[in-house]
């Protein structure tokens, strides 16, 4: 009875295991769909691509920028 | 002890779902910052050697000077050093993305991902690298 508690212990040790090491996974591939929408925000900001449709006041410019 | 694991199995992918959804890198940083105010300083000058067709977006995330003839003599010298400068600023964000975000290792992807965001996003007349290294106007 006690031995089968252990091997659930060991079980469940294991299991966490797994599940810190999938988060490990997780975090070490490129997000590509995030960096794409980074670009994009930086993109706009230096070329200024947003602003036609926005009054021409820097105020808000600066609201358009901290979105 | 099966049931155990797989209900862990599920759990992991839930959480695996779940961070992928809510991930979004962080371009918020003082460095990222100046560079990006330094690279919208620039653009206005270098506008007009995009739209002449004397600066070209290469595809690998940099500017070049593609036809220099199209540059009056006593200008090449600063379209030089505007191309200089800005592929220097744009080295610096593509590092300073990847490092801000934990991982240096992704530079090279958050350049690339950039190389092909400059291209999609830039303005008809101007000319862009194709994936084969070829110049075609936009």
């Amino acid at each position: 009875m006690q031995k089968r508690g252990i091997a659930n212990l060991w079980g469940s040790v294991g299991a966490i295991g797994l599940l810190l090491a999938g988060c490990v996974t997780i975090n070490i591939y490129f997000p590509a769909a995030a960096a794409e929408k980074a670009a994009d925000k930086i993109i706009d900001e230096v070329w200024q691509l947003k602003q036609e449709a926005k009054p021409a006041t820097p105020a808000a410019e600066n609201k358009g920028e901290a979105k | 002890m099966n049931k155990w694991m797989s209900l862990c199995f599920i759990g992991m992918l839930a959480f695996a779902s779940a961070a992928l959804a809510a991930a979004d890198l962080e371009i918020n940083t003082p460095a990222i910052t100046a560079l990006k105010n330094s690279m919208q300083a620039r653009h206005g000058q270098l506008t007009a050697h995009y739209a002449s067709g004397a600066v070209g977006l290469t595809r690998d995330g940099n500017v070049a000077l593609r036809d220099a003839s199209s540059v009056p003599l006593a200008a090449r010298q600063s379209v030089n050093g505007l191309v200089a400068d800005e592929n220097r600023d744009r080295a610096s964000l593509y590092r300073e993305i990847a490092s801000a975000n934990g991982h240096p290792e992704w530079e090279a992807e958050v350049r690339s991902t950039f190389a092909q965001r400059w291209i999609d996003k830039a303005a008809s007349g101007w000319w862009v690298q194709n994936a084969g290294g070829a110049w075609v106007k936009k």
